[in-house]
């Protein structure tokens, strides 16, 4: 079981008062008339799934019941850090934003 | 060498002095006609069935670890076709039927055991749904078929049908077809048959980057044994799809997932069949070495840790000691876990990419090892004519673009 640090509540806690949420950093594309399919597809379906660092999304439902980031490691799944929602990534966790492969070094 | 009365005869009387190795352990060549990543199940029906069915005998199946000692050695070997769309239907029922005839296809006993799965409904909503699935399965010519709590009872006697219990048993589909079979055997098999027709399995070969040439197209891998060339590269790699098709520049729609299992110490025969709760996250089954093999739910989040939280496990636990009151003083042998590749909608991907000459064969979830003969018969078809074999042809990449998704996670009787 992981031990998740709720940066709202600051405590390290078990990991069933929390729910996983998915990536983080994933921005709505619009207008939505202006939004082609392939968009629509990154936006929904397409993910990084990175073998190493994610920046991902999740919720202390069982605590203050809010929405937070983690950056985690998906080999060791050691947590690296966990941040409010609305915070831009930490830099020194790696990549900011969830980008597609080939734009990164 | 073949496997058959003659020759176990030859051999014991010989001291058991002649066997040989079951396939060779070759250094890569520069080019192959086709190179396939990863060395499981799939990748190795794959091989089989390109050099059986089509001709192609030119191929390398390139494998970062040992043959089948990823998801293949790894999961609780269920086979069943009772999936609720038409589209699912025709992939798993072809697979069904290749399981069948697959240990004399391959001369290889595969065990497989058509002893019965039964799926239990534990609510009112369970026992619409299942009824919906057994009538849409026979619709399609699929046996399934509606049992009482009694009948459940009857084929399988350890199970708790008293309504007193949580989660208490209101009845059970079953499909009698669908069974289990032996998971290394399944992988050893395609290999000794594979290689027999001149396929190359290359194990400790990690692919680290795919090459491709101004026109985009794939021309070969970089691996940690040199480069090899190819033109035609499909990529069977399960849990590290992601990683294989980001080295060709592609986001893939999947996630990957811990999936956990574990085996009780070895008893007497006291099950008889497969049984799955998918409402309670709990399958179980018995191997012939008498363990009791049973299944968990994922973990929440991803990861490629080949572990997850014992809190799943424990979960699965809880369910199997309600449902199978003689399991509650059972010890546990080992758990372990294996990553698969979840889609957005729970269905496979199996056909071309946008990258020309790189296909992919992924996305097979929690329940891939029932399609390894299916999976690797349509996608060697599907390879080897560069379009998409009819039964894999709904389940392209291009769906998700679409919106025509086959969204069996709806569906509620997807093991997840």
């Amino acid at each position: 079981m992981l031990l998740i640090r709720c940066p709202y509540c600051g405590m390290d806690r078990p990991e069933i008062e929390f729910r996983h949420a998915g990536a983080a950093h994933i921005t709505r594309p619009g207008p939505p008339d202006r939004v082609s399919d392939e968009e629509w597809a990154a936006f929904l379906y397409l993910r990084d799934n990175p073998k190493g660092r994610v920046a991902e999304r999740w919720r202390h439902v069982h605590g203050c019941g809010r929405f937070f980031n983690a950056v985690r490691d998906t080999v060791t799944d050691v947590f690296v850090a966990t941040y409010k929602a609305g915070e831009a990534r930490p830099p020194e966790t790696g990549p900011g934003e969830s980008q597609p492969m080939e734009a990164r070094p | 060498m073949k496997f058959s009365l003659f020759s176990l005869l030859h051999q014991g009387l010989t001291g058991n002095q002649g066997w040989q190795p079951q396939w060779r352990d070759p250094a890569p060549k520069p080019a192959y006609d086709v190179i396939i990543v990863g060395a499981g199940g799939h990748g190795l029906a794959t091989a089989y069935y390109l050099a059986k069915e089509h001709g192609i005998r030119n191929v390398a199946v390139l494998e970062k670890g040992w043959l089948g000692g990823g998801n293949t050695g790894r999961n609780t070997t269920i086979i069943r076709s009772n999936y609720l769309w038409e589209e699912s239907e025709a992939l798993y029922e072809h697979s069904v039927k290749l399981w069948e005839t697959l240990s004399h296809e391959l001369n290889y006993n595969v065990m497989y055991s058509p002893r019965g799965v039964m799926m239990l409904a534990h609510s009112v909503h369970d026992v619409q749904v299942t009824k919906r699935h057994i009538h849409a399965n026979r619709l399609a010519g699929i046996d399934n078929e509606w049992l009482t709590p009694e009948q459940a009872q009857e084929f399988c006697p350890i199970l708790n049908i008293s309504r007193e219990i949580r989660f208490p048993v209101l009845g059970a589909a079953l499909q009698r077809r669908g069974g289990v079979a032996r998971h290394d055997a399944v992988a050893w098999g395609y290999a000794r048959g594979a290689d027999r027709l001149g396929v190359d399995i290359i194990q400790n070969c990690e692919v680290t980057a795919i090459r491709r040439d101004a026109s985009g197209r794939v021309t070969g891998v970089d691996t940690t044994r040199g480069p090899i060339s190819a033109r035609r590269i499909g990529v069977v790699a399960a849990g590290h799809t992601s990683v294989i098709m980001g080295m060709a520049g592609l986001r893939m729609p999947l996630e990957s997932f811990p999936l956990q299992a574990l085996v009780s110490e070895p008893v007497k025969p006291v099950m008889p069949c497969v049984v799955m709760s998918n409402t309670i996250h709990a399958y179980m089954s018995q191997s012939d070495k008498g363990e009791l093999v049973i299944g968990a739910g994922t973990d929440q989040y991803t990861s490629y840790s080949q572990t997850g939280g014992l809190h799943i496990s424990q979960h699965t636990l809880d369910a199997i000691c309600e449902l199978f009151p003689m399991t509650r003083r059972l010890r546990m042998l080992r758990n372990w876990g294996g990553i698969v590749d979840v889609t957005p909608d729970r269905s496979p991907i199996i056909g071309r990419t946008p990258v020309p000459g790189l296909y992919v064969n992924c996305g097979w979830g929690t329940g891939g090892f029932k399609a390894t003969p299916g999976s690797g018969h349509v996608f060697a078809a599907t390879l080897a004519r560069e379009e998409p074999h009819p039964i894999a042809a709904p389940f392209t990449l291009e769906r998700f673009t679409t919106g025509r998704l086959i969204d069996e996670a709806a569906a509620a009787a997807v093991a997840h």
